[in-house]
């Protein structure tokens, strides 16, 4: 057998890794205070709005103090913003929600939008059908159960796949998005004859308004729902399961989990509160059904639900933060009269800047060029000592690749073999 | 009329093409770039900013030159899309963080940025520099028939056709593409064979990006002859679609991309309704779903997605 690289051993590959071995070390923290990661992430958002009102000048020279002033005119400036703000928090924190059993389960989906949108279509048919045959209670009600059941089908669908021949779930999940987006226009041009594809305000289902604002019926029941997926996920059986199944496939089957029991339990939960998402939408919001209904907020919640590491309560924080990122940049954007895409960019950048923080809460960083110095051995302080000491065990662990992984050890063998007969 | 319908659809196919052939060479380092959309997006604006200041180098629009002006497109969108990959690789491999999220907000970036920054473009010259883009080796209007198919397209259609084939080659073929598919199967085993997983993450997911943001660049300057109002977004997630549909093979995707553009092309060239357009709008992805199911169910190792795909490498975190 001929190595891959054709190099002449291990041991020469070793050396080689020595020589070019880099001055800067990445370890992973583990002595971190409890109040470390919680400065890092403030300083993060800090600096995310900084970098956000340079880019804001970069387009507009003069629009740098701007920035932050309509930030907050854009989002609190009245009433009316304000509630906008929190109900643009709320949806981005159901879909969120919905996501992230999935997610701590490590099963990628990403088709959040498309069982959005087939939330909605469910609720938009029934009032298109029925609206006005019934009573407007039990319309709503029946709305309710056909985005639900309609959207738990819906991702029903990659899960059986997944659980049954490991289909891979992110590819699956992105392509039904735009099935359902295909869906709706099609649907569309089925209700409407015109060919103009726009369906208009409908007259029924209306979720009743509280306190004469739209809305806050919506968030009262988006703030349940938080504390039920909180509860369920931190307290139940059920919750408990698939973040072993997340962390551990293996672990799971030996200790008796059902795997693909759980994957579907998991998903037709995720596809339930998508539906809820997608009724909020139609019923409690825009009355209507486009394709553009869910807005990119399928994908926005993912970055939500990661940056708040699962943990449903922090996602408050982070969908808060992201709805005011993308509601005050709108603003910016129209004062300052950049474009309407402009809050999209200020939303990337924004995400940027905190996806890398999390970098820095993980791991620390040290440079030493201690190791590069021609004398070696007598030059070298202790602490990089220490470091070669542990690179050498991490080689040792690669050539015995079944010795502590946390993978399933068989499989790295197995394919191991493969690689290098191929 | 059929060969008008065949030489359109080729010439559409070459959008997907790129973007499928890119994202490919990126997927078989493990790296699911989800952010192709929107790096295709940056290669249109990289390319249009090019053209720019290369004409505003010329004393008159009579002086442009087809040779430079597809050039300087091309480098200029190669580099720009390149960027785009080198933030997914740094978040990626340097900064360790999930492919998912990086990708996704790599689109977002991309694609927001493409209509921002075409719009405050000033495109006076661009469509004579996409006529230049556009220029077959014969001209479509006067001929026909299988030369017309054959022999009427722009440079950038049959570069793509290389890229393609080039590319197959050396993944099928040659050391680096072993080296860069023992990556994306399983990169613990191949770092520990000696072969730097994070090096070859890096320059498969920077030369898939710059061949993406060709697709970009042909779409604004060749296909629409240098009409920056559309955004390409869809198509940069058909393109994706494609590399699963072709399942990770670029010889293939050539073949692929030609029925995805067909499909597309059917609604305008055959009287359909509104509804019977979006069904035939729906079609790719559907087939790309029955595709991937069937893989997966009946799949011979060959036409698995790599086994790595969408996980990032570690050497401590084994």
């Amino acid at each position: 057998m001929r190595s891959v690289t054709g190099k002449p051993s291990k041991f020469d590959a070793f050396v080689d890794k020595l020589k070019k071995e880099s001055p800067i070390h990445i370890a992973k923290r583990m002595d971190a205070p409890k109040w470390f990661p919680i400065v890092i992430r403030i300083a993060a958002v800090v600096a995310a709005f900084l970098i956000c009102a340079v880019v804001t000048a970069f387009f507009e020279p003069n629009a740098f103090g701007t920035f932050f002033v309509e930030m907050f005119r854009g989002t609190f400036g009245t009433e009316r913003r304000v509630i906008n703000l929190f109900w643009e928090t709320a949806i981005l924190l159901l879909i969120a929600l919905a996501v992230t059993p999935a997610f701590k389960m490590k099963f990628w989906n990403i088709g959040a939008e498309g069982q959005v949108l087939i939330g909605a279509l469910m609720s938009a048919t029934c009032i298109y059908y029925l609206g006005g045959k019934m009573s407007e209670g039990g319309l709503i009600v029946l709305c309710l159960l056909a985005s639900v059941v309609g959207s738990a089908i819906w991702t029903l669908i990659p899960a059986l796949f997944k659980a049954k021949w490991n289909t891979n779930e992110t590819l699956f999940t992105l392509m039904l998005n735009y099935i359902a987006t295909a869906l709706i226009s099609l649907v569309i041009t089925v209700w409407v004859k015109s060919g103009s594809g726009v369906v208009g305000i409908m007259e029924h289902g209306h979720l009743p308004l509280l306190g004469d604002q739209p809305y806050v019926l919506n968030i009262l029941i988006v703030a349940l729902i938080t504390v039920l997926v909180w509860v369920y996920l931190r307290f139940s059986k059920h919750g408990y399961e698939l973040s072993v199944v997340g962390e551990s496939i293996n672990t799971a089957k030996y200790i008796g989990i059902s795997v693909p029991k759980v994957i579907i339990r998991t998903m037709i939960l995720s596809g339930a509160l998508c539906g809820i998402a997608g009724w909020l939408l139609v019923n409690g919001a825009s009355y209507t059904i486009n394709t553009s209904l869910a807005g990119g907020r399928g994908f926005t919640a993912i970055l939500v639900s990661w940056l708040a590491h699962f943990d449903p309560l922090v996602m408050v924080i982070t969908a808060f933060l992201v709805a005011f990122m993308g509601r005050g940049a709108a603003q910016v954007s129209t004062i300052a009269n950049i474009g309407g895409s402009f809050a999209d960019i200020v939303t990337a950048v924004f995400f940027f800047v905190v996806i890398a923080s999390e970098f820095f809460v993980n791991y620390k960083v040290k440079i030493s060029f201690a190791h590069l110095k021609k004398d070696k051995g007598e030059e070298k302080s202790s602490e990089s000592l220490d470091k070669q000491a542990s690179s050498a065990e991490n080689d040792e662990a690669e050539a015995a690749p079944d010795s502590d992984s946390s993978e399933a050890p068989d499989d790295v063998v197995a394919s191991e073999d493969k690689e290098v007969t191929e | 009329m059929f060969w008008t319908f065949l030489t359109s659809t080729i010439k559409f196919s070459t959008l997907f093409l790129y973007g499928s052939v890119g994202e490919t060479i990126t997927e078989k380092s493990g790296h699911l770039n989800l952010g192709i959309p929107g790096i295709m997006c940056m290669g249109a604006i990289g390319g249009c900013y090019g053209v720019r200041s290369y004409i505003d180098s010329l004393g008159s629009l009579s002086q442009m030159s087809g040779f430079a002006v597809v050039l300087v497109g091309m480098i200029c969108a190669f580099l720009f899309a390149a960027l785009g990959g080198l933030i997914f690789s740094f978040f990626t491999v340097t900064l360790r963080c999930n492919q998912n999220i990086t990708g996704l907000t790599i689109t977002t970036f991309g694609v927001a940025l493409n209509s921002l920054m075409l719009s405050k473009l000033d495109t006076r010259g661009f469509y004579e520099a996409g006529t230049l883009f556009a220029k077959g080796i014969v001209d479509a209007n006067t001929t026909d028939g299988l030369v017309k198919v054959l022999f009427s397209h722009s440079a950038l259609v049959y570069i793509a056709i290389a890229i393609a084939i080039i590319t197959a080659i050396v993944i099928k073929r040659t050391r680096v593409g072993l080296n860069l598919r023992a990556v994306g199967e399983n990169p613990a085993t191949a770092d520990a064979a000696g072969i730097s997983v994070g090096r070859y993450r890096y320059f498969a997911t920077l030369i898939g990006s710059g061949i993406a943001g060709l697709g970009g660049l042909f779409f604004i300057m060749d296909y629409l002859t240098g009409s920056v109002e559309y955004g390409i977004d869809t198509y940069g997630w058909l393109a994706v679609a494609l590399v699963i549909f072709t399942v990770w093979k670029p010889n293939w995707a050539i073949l692929g991309s030609i029925l995805f553009a067909a499909l597309y092309n059917a609604s305008i060239y055959l009287n359909l309704s509104f509804t019977e357009r979006e069904i035939i709008k729906m079609l790719p992805y559907i087939v790309t779903v029955l595709v991937l199911i069937i893989t997966s169910i009946f799949g011979r190792k060959s036409v698995q997605p790599p086994a790595a795909l969408g996980t990032s490498y570690f050497r401590e975190e084994r």
